[in-house]
């Protein structure tokens, strides 16, 4: 499975204030980028592309208020940065969300409304196979834990995947821009975080 | 418990699960029981006996709240038997929070668990904090949709948690002290443990596995691996942000805090430093900022006041 990015590939951060960081850097390094945890507002100047990772968005949003990252990391995808946010990652891309919890924010930059813990609690999460638009071969395992789900997409989002079973949006794209509510990094199945190191290397 | 050596690996456990599933969706597999212990790493699991207190928590950054009656501390000071929480108390935490809700069942009640299950909570908890219901057996985990985490004190402890389907193993510390002696005596002894495996040449590791009183195919694949396949938390214990990023520094991948929070003069600020400190952990200029201001931490025990009955830690088989 492994494939090269070339050295085209500028190094791809894994924001890691929180959550499952190093299955992503795994995967990164599966599919021949360089990859970097980051925590600090600096650290954005020094990669082409940033991985939210799945862990609690509550969490998340919290520590990247108190290390002043809001205002950077929005800055940076306005300006073009490519990200792929799964799961609480999907809802730090989303511009809108339904079910946070008092005041939470978002980084936003995807053109979507996303309902936090859609699927249910964990014993309703779930595996099951999709079919991705963009993906070529077999379907993917996808493994949704406390999943959100994608209420409504703005006319520049593009949909990769529902959930067959509940008919959802679970995986999109918006330019630079990749979200999907469940975690490929679960798998050993790389070709999402092919496709993303693909467009960081088209943006660099 | 048996010691089988035609017992399935953890590996192959999620790979049937997987074939099996062809394509349609499955709930409860490992991998999606031990995926959700991988989206709390970094993360700061929090002790919360009102829904109040599990607002705070979640207000602080914890990535889950642990329900139960009494914290550690209380159940030391308060004595009698420790159970499972009442079911309306565990409803009322999950209705106050977004974010995950565990509950502990006592070691070896199974009913306890199916009772949790039932209502929902995210992760079960079976602990040693609570007195234990049975003395030769623990839950058999893989019965459940729910996934477990379960307290070790060595490594042979936590692949036998884990061979009786545990999706995340903490170390158990000895709860309700604020003193993180045994937490890191723990830690280190697990960690020292892999290491060495991961040294073996492959014809040892069947002697190792006896050593450790473990399944051989666990053993082979922690040596294989270097790391456990599941996610390793620490608890029992941990109450200043220093005690947390000691813990990360020694291999934790996350922190359970107990009694140290809410028995500490300050809850909100010492909950909000400690999970600041559990994600830089390795930043001491952080440590040291968020060590500020906290007031008084809890008071501790020293371990050797403690009676030899009162030590959780050796609790379970």
């Amino acid at each position: 499975m492994t494939q090269h990015a070339g050295p085209a590939c500028p190094p791809v951060g894994v924001l890691a204030l929180q959550g499952d960081v190093a299955e992503h850097i795994a995967a990164l390094t599966a599919v021949g980028a360089a990859a970097v945890p980051v925590r600090r507002p600096e650290q954005l100047d020094e990669i082409g592309g940033l991985i939210i990772p799945g862990g609690e968005s509550t969490t998340i949003w919290k520590l990247a208020v108190a290390f002043d990252l809001m205002e950077p990391v929005r800055k940076r995808i306005g300006a073009g940065l490519p990200a792929f946010g799964c799961c609480a990652g999907m809802i730090m891309l989303a511009d809108r969300m339904v079910d946070g919890t008092g005041g939470q924010e978002t980084f936003g930059g995807i053109d979507m409304t996303v309902r936090r813990n859609a699927f249910g609690r964990q014993v309703d999460s779930f595996e099951s196979d999709i079919e991705l638009r963009g993906i070529a071969g077999p379907p993917l395992r996808a493994v949704f834990i406390r999943a959100p789900w994608v209420e409504r997409t703005g006319p520049g989002v593009e949909v990769l995947g529902m959930d067959a079973g509940t008919d959802r949006i679970v995986a999109v794209r918006q330019g630079p821009l990749l979200a999907t509510a469940f975690h490929p990094e679960l798998t050993p199945d790389v070709r999402l975080h092919q496709l993303f190191v693909d467009i960081v290397r088209e943006q660099s | 418990m048996s010691v089988s050596t035609s017992a399935q690996t953890s590996a192959d456990r999620v790979f049937d699960e997987a074939a099996r599933g062809a394509g349609a969706a499955q709930t409860g597999t490992a991998r999606v029981k031990r995926g959700m212990a991988e989206m709390l790493k970094g993360g700061v699991i929090m002790d919360v006996v009102t829904s109040d207190q599990a607002k705070i928590a979640e207000d602080a950054g914890a990535v889950a709240v642990m329900a139960l009656e009494r914290v550690p501390a209380d159940i030391r000071a308060q004595g009698g038997v420790a159970r499972m929480s009442d079911p309306d108390m565990i409803d009322q935490i999950i209705a106050a929070v977004s974010i995950p809700v565990m509950a502990k069942c006592r070691i070896g009640h199974f009913a306890e668990a199916q009772v949790l299950q039932a209502i929902g909570v995210d992760y079960i908890d079976e602990s040693e904090v609570l007195t234990p219901a049975d003395e030769a057996h623990h839950v058999d985990k893989w019965k459940f949709t729910v996934p477990f985490v379960c307290g070790s004190t060595n490594l042979g402890e936590a692949l036998r948690r884990i061979a009786e389907g545990a999706a995340m193993i903490r170390s158990k510390g000895e709860a309700g002290t604020g003193n993180v002696v045994e937490a890191t005596r723990h830690m280190r002894q697990i960690r020292a443990e892999m290491l060495r495996l991961a040294t073996l040449p492959a014809e040892e590791l069947y002697a190792a596995a006896k050593e450790l009183r473990a399944p051989y195919e666990l053993v082979a694949e922690v040596a294989a691996a270097g790391r456990l396949p599941v996610v390793l938390f620490t608890a029992g214990g941990i109450a200043t942000p220093a005690d947390a990023a000691m813990m990360m520094q020694l291999g934790a991948e996350g922190v359970f805090v107990g009694s140290g929070i809410f028995k500490s003069g300050d809850p909100a600020s010492r909950a909000a430093a400690i999970v600041k400190a559990t994600t830089f952990y390795e930043d001491p200029d952080v440590i040291a900022k968020v060590s500020r201001g906290l007031g008084e931490p809890m008071v501790g025990i020293n371990l050797d006041t403690l009676p030899p009955e009162q030590h959780y830690a050796d609790r379970g088989w």
